[in-house]
Order: C-alpha cells, then structure tokens, then sequence
C-alpha cells in the first residue's frame, strides 16, 4: 500500500496515455486543444448520463438491492450509447473546423489532417475516461488501508489499473475507426465500434471475475488496434520499412514556400 | 481585425511595403533582442512618444514621396488584411496554448496546496468583507447571509473601481501608484511569509527566523523588480502566477462556501457589464485614458510574450528604424483593440499607453477586479513582416485569480474530490478556449470570467451533485464505462 501501489497503479494505468500525449500531441498547440475540447465532450455526455441514472434512482425504491443493481447497469449502457453520440458530435464539430481551417490557410490545406484530429479525440476520450474511473480509486490507495477485508477482492487496485489501460488504447482505437468510418459513411463499422464498447463495458460486469473480464478486455483491445491500424493506413510494408530504417530517397520537387513574388512598384 | 487594419495601412502599409527585406531583418534581430527581456518602458516611454508622433507626422509626407500610386496602396491593404486573418487564426491556437499554460500552473499551485496544507481549508474567521456568518441553524437564514455577503463584497469592488475611475478622472497619479505599490508589497511580503511558515508547519521542517527573513526578503525584492521594473520574462511570468495563486488561496480560506459561489457568479456578470456596457466604469477608463493619449493606472495583466523593441529612440527618420517603429506599433495598437470602433486613422494613444502599462505589473488587493477588468484577453494582430512568436496575448491577473479559486474551492469543498476538480479545470480551460475564439472573431477587449466561470459553476454542482454518486457506485462494483 502507499506510494508503491499509487505509483506503480497510475503508472499502469497511464503510461501509454502520457507517452503518446508526450510523444505526439504536446508539441502542436491544435492537437492540444482538440485534446481537451473533446474531454469537454466526453465530460457533457457523462453529466447527461449521471442525470438519467439520478433521475431514475429517485424516482424507484431505493431499497431494493436488485433494482439498484440494475438500474446501475442500465445507466452504465445509457453512458456509453451517449458517448458514442457525443463522439459523433465532435466528429461533425471537427469535420467543420478542418473545413474553416482549410479554407483560411495559406495553402489551402488544414494544418492538421482529419486522421489525425481522430486518433486525438479518441486519446482525449479515453484519457478522460480513464481518469474519471480511476483517480479517486488512486488518491485513495495512497492511503492506509486493507484492500478486500469484507471478502472482495485483493487484486482490486492492480486489476483496475489495468482495466484504465485497456480502456485508454480502446477508446484511442475506437476513435480512429469511428472517423474514419464516419467519413466514409461504413455505417456498418459504426455499429460494430458502438457493440464493441457495449461489450467491454459488459464484460467489466464480469468482475471481480477476472478471467472472464480482464482477458477478453485485452484480446477485444489488441484486436481493436489491430482494425484501427489498417483503417488508419498501415500495412505489413510499413512496419517493414519503418523497421528497417531505410530512407527513401524523395523524387519530388521540393517548392520553396518562403519565395516571393516581389512587389510591383 | 479588419477595422484597425483599415485605419493603420494608411500610414504603415504603404512604408512596409517598400521597406520590407529591411523591415523583416531588424523585426526579427530586434524582437529576439526584445524577448529576452523587458525595456525600460519608463525611461523609453517618452522618447517613444515623441517617436511615435513624429512617424505619425512624417507620416503622410512619406506615402506621398514614396510616390506609390492610390490603388496600389488598396491592393496592399487588401492583401494584408486577408493575410493578416489568416495569420490571426493561424496563431490562434498557439496563443491558446500560451494561456492554457500559466492558467494550468497557477491552478495547479493552489490545488497543491489546499491538498497538503490544511490552513487553507480551516475556517479562522471571515473578512470584514463578508460580516454574514454561514452557520446558521436554518437553510434560509444561510441563504440569506450569503446573499447579503456577496452583495457587500460585490459594492465593495464597484466603489472601490469607480473611486479609481474619479482618481484617474481627477489625475491624483500618486495615489494610484502608492496605492498599487503598497498593495504588491504586501503581497509580495507579507503573504507569502504566511504561505511559506504554513508550508513549514506542514511538513514540520524547523527553521530559524534569519534564514526566513532572508528568503522572503529575496523572494520579494526580486518580485517587485520584476514586476515594476525589468527582468527574465519567465521569471516575471512566474511572480505573476504566484501573486495570483497568493490572492486566490487568500479568498479560498476566508470566504465561506455559498459566499463564495455567489460572488463568482456575481463577478463575472459584473466582469461582463463593465467591461462591454458603454458606461460601465472600466469602459469609461479606459476611454479617459485614450482622450488623453497617455498612458492608463499601471495594472496587472499577464502578458505571454515581450514585444518591445529595444533602444528605439533616436530623432533622425530614418526610413528602416519608422519601418519598425511602426511594426511596432502595429504590434500594440491592436492591443489597444479599443471599444471605439470610429477611432481615427493615426490614434495611436491607445497602444502607447498599453506599452507603458505592460512595465507595471503590480499586485493590488483592492484594485484586483479594475486590473482584471481593464485588459482582459487581448491579442496581438499579426503583420507580415512580424514573426509570429513575437505576438503575445494578454490576460488579467484578476482571471487567473477567479478561476484558480473556482478549481481551489471545488477541490476543497467537493464530495466527488477530483473527479470534481477536474471537471471544473476542463471546463475552465475550454471557456478560455472559447473566449480567445471570441476575440479573435470580434477583436476587442472582452471578459474573461463569464464563459469560463459559467462552465465552471454547471460543472461544479453538476459534477459534485450527479456524476459522484454515478461514479462512485460504478467503482464501487468496478464496472467501467
């Protein structure tokens, strides 16, 4: 317990998550923003969800354990329907902003591509959601305390850890393809990525079953990385070659874009 | 955008044009010489008015024998301008990034420190303020007493920003200047010796009285040279965003919990009405300030970048030098996006009087909401010939302040702890996000509170009152969704 768990839990959690942040999206203030406007989105569907839940908690019986249980469930599928359509929304906010930003730069290209923005606000979508389940289950393993003293489980903290982690690269995933598949109007792909979180966050209802949760979560994640590296473009020739190192020699010309016509007099 | 650029042409586009290989060596040799620094402004600043006049004056002989005939002059203009739109989107984003950073680190600060310092979060009294206690034994009589709290502070601050408008009104300087300068001393001092023995007390880390006196000393020595005078542009960013982190902890111990909300609210439609009514105090101010063409109540506004050109002080027109006297003043003209839209063609007043207010970097207790309300986020307009990351945009310590007591409070107060504080610091930053979209459409001074402290307050009940329990009972089970 204490600084080790706590270290080695957000660790676990967040490695991935901050080394692509760190690698890819610090560095270019728009993807920053894109970053955070889309927690915006992922943080308004959650609240509408939470409203649903609150509601139809006060309006049953509050000591029926069953009804709760379920009532849970139920809020747990009304948030992800809901943050699929709000993923959807950002989709459309984006597709508009790339066409303003295209519009209005010099070249007539946006500065950031449409793949990209997706395989953003997938990040930003599972960052978010990663650190909404899991930060206050860290800040309080920093504490005293015996993990699973009234017969739940002890692995609780690592499996949760992990359980962020998976979370973070599927929505990341989820995002790349739901764009992509958004773009190119594969409405079949859409309903695939919707089933697809539906199922991982079913499976999380498995627990502390681990074995029937944690397992198919990572073989879901794999697979769903997997699907978004083809989608996004890559191939066997790319690894290949990105493996190897071998430059390419570029045949092309290159245009000067600092040249200018001089002003007539 | 379109209306200043429309106004400034006349007399710089047309030197620009001819002069621009030169005009782009010395702005970028000069603005890299500038960055590393603040200038003078005081010693600079009257010789730079009289500079700029005399551009002005030589001015319009200047387009005449530059001999450019009318339409090419148009063509200019236009092709500036579409550039210059272009540009100001494009840079956009990277001035966003500029202010999410030190908003980011002065929230940080404070929510560090109401975590590990339990001073800030144990209630030792109120101000005189705020004389309404909130225990109370009923909801209504509480309700009340926070009503009548928020009412007091909030005639507190209108008194005290229409007593600085009469000040300046009546042109009683020194006692502005005493007043701010007393203020940041004790900030700079007094409070920062109680943060530091709180932070010792924490930690129980012994220390000797010499060794403090030392330390705060230097810490604030520093800071006031900083702030008032010149130094490293990041240092002096830093000071800013600790003074602001400072005030904020201040309020977030003395003011009690719906006291607290209430005056957030209240302040950012008083942020809104005074700043965009055209009788609102700070209007007012501001416009006096332009009549006179001098230089406004030295205030506190966090600027990103220093864009000053150095040593720019000598008589002769040389043609290269006006060039980039008047980059120059391109540079901070808009940064006087004044509310006036029929300002005339060579008002420059209001840029000079942001480049000497930029010098001054005070901290006032009282005069916290004038300062944030006088420049709230104001962008640069971009040039040619400019570099890009010579633009700086601006925002008033008073936002940095009022936002970091929002994020301060929700994570003191909330039940849902971080999820809370977060959610507030997301919304925080996109209202900021969105105000700088807004300025860059409409181009003058606007608020920085209402947006974002809006999706601060929905956020925060939101946050507390229905994703907690939602989130909670999903943990609890650990369920993810």
């Amino acid at each position: 317990m204490g600084a080790a768990i706590f270290f080695g839990c957000a660790g676990i959690a967040f490695g991935p998550a901050l080394a692509l942040v760190v690698l890819t999206v610090a560095a270019e203030p728009l993807r920053v923003i894109v970053l955070v406007a889309g927690a915006f989105f992922w943080l308004v569907s959650l609240l509408l969800a939470s409203l649903i839940w609150f509601i139809s908690v006060h309006l049953s019986d509050r000591e029926d354990a069953k009804l709760q249980h379920g009532l849970l469930i139920f809020g747990a599928a009304v948030s992800v329907l809901l943050q699929e359509a709000f993923r959807f929304a950002y989709f459309k906010l984006l597709k508009k902003a790339d066409e303003g930003l295209a519009t209005i730069s010099e070249d007539g290209r946006s500065p950031i591509s449409l793949r990209q923005m997706a395989y953003v606000s997938g990040l930003s979508f599972g960052i978010i959601s990663g650190v909404f389940s899991v930060i206050n289950v860290l800040s309080d393993s920093m504490g005293p305390g015996i993990v699973g003293i009234h017969g739940d489980s002890p692995y609780y903290f690592i499996t949760s850890a992990f359980l962020t982690m998976a979370l973070v690269l599927l929505h990341t995933f989820w995002g790349v393809v739901f764009f992509d598949a958004c773009e190119k109007r594969r409405y079949w792909c859409l309903g695939l990525v919707v089933a697809s979180h539906l199922l991982a966050s079913g499976l999380t209802f498995l627990n502390p079953w681990y074995e029937a949760s944690l397992v198919p979560i990572f073989i879901m994640t794999l697979c769903t990385g997997l699907w978004a590296f083809f989608t996004a473009g890559g191939s066997f020739r790319n690894i290949i070659k990105c493996l190897s190192c071998k430059q390419e020699d570029d045949s092309r010309v290159l245009m000067y874009s600092a040249l200018q016509v001089p002003l007539e007099d | 955008m379109t209306e200043l650029s429309a106004h400034l042409p006349q007399f710089q586009h047309g030197q620009l044009t001819e002069n621009f290989p030169d005009n782009h060596l010395s702005n970028t040799q000069e603005s890299m010489a500038s960055a590393l620094f603040n200038t003078d402004q005081n010693d600079n600043s009257e010789r730079r008015r009289h500079d700029n006049s005399e551009c002005r004056r030589n001015d319009n002989p200047e387009s005449e024998t530059n001999g450019q005939p009318q339409n090419n002059i148009q063509q200019v203009v236009e092709q500036d301008e579409e550039e210059d739109e272009e540009l100001t989107l494009k840079y956009g984003a990277k001035h966003v990034i500029m202010l999410f950073v030190p908003v980011t680190l002065c929230m940080v600060v404070v929510v560090a420190t109401i975590k590990s310092v339990s001073f800030y979060t144990r209630k030792d009294g109120q101000l005189i303020y705020t004389p309404f206690t909130e225990e109370t034994e009923t909801v209504g009589q509480r309700a009340l007493n926070s009503i009548l709290n928020a009412a007091i502070m909030i005639s507190v601050i209108i008194v005290m920003t229409i007593l600085l408008v009469v000040l300046y009104k009546y042109r009683c300087y020194k006692v502005i200047h005493g007043w701010l300068i007393i203020s940041s001393l004790l900030l700079l001092f007094f409070f920062s010796f109680i943060y530091l023995g709180e932070v010792f007390k924490t930690y129980n880390v012994a220390m000797d009285y010499i060794t403090v006196a030392l330390m705060i000393w230097n810490f604030g020595v520093v800071g006031m040279i900083c702030i008032h005078w010149k130094g490293p542009l990041r240092l002096q960013q830093a000071y800013l965003i600790m003074i602001s982190a400072l005030m904020a902890l201040v309020f977030i111990k003395y003011l009690p919990e719906w006291t607290a909300w209430l005056i957030l609210a209240v302040i950012s439609v008083y942020d809104l009405i005074a700043v965009l009514c055209p009788k609102g105090p700070l209007r007012m101010l501001v416009e006096t300030a332009q009549e006179r063409n001098e230089t406004l109540f030295p205030a506190l506004i966090y600027s990103s970048t220093m864009i000053w050109l150095v040593n720019m002080a000598e008589e002769d027109p040389d043609a290269q030098r006006k060039a980039s006297k008047n980059s120059t003043y391109d540079k901070q003209a808009p940064a006087s996006q004044t509310q006036n839209e029929d300002a005339e063609a060579d008002d420059g007043g209001f840029s000079r009087e942001w480049q000497q207010q930029r010098d001054n970097r005070i901290g006032p207790i009282e005069s916290t909401p004038e300062s944030r309300a006088a420049v709230q986020a104001l962008p640069s307009n971009s040039q040619m010939s400019e570099d890009p990351e010579e633009r700086g945009v601006k925002l008033g310590l008073g936002d940095f302040i009022f936002y970091s007591v929002l994020v301060g409070k929700a994570s003191a107060t909330a039940s849902g702890d971080w999820n809370t504080t977060l959610a507030c610091f997301v919304a925080i930053l996109i209202g900021l996000c969105l105000t700088l979209l807004l300025l860059a459409i409409f181009k003058k001074a606007l608020p920085a509170l209402p947006i974002s402290i809006t999706f601060g307050l929905v956020f925060y009940f939101a946050t507390d009152n229905l994703v907690q329990p939602f989130m909670d009972q999903l943990a609890f089970h650990q369920f993810y969704i």
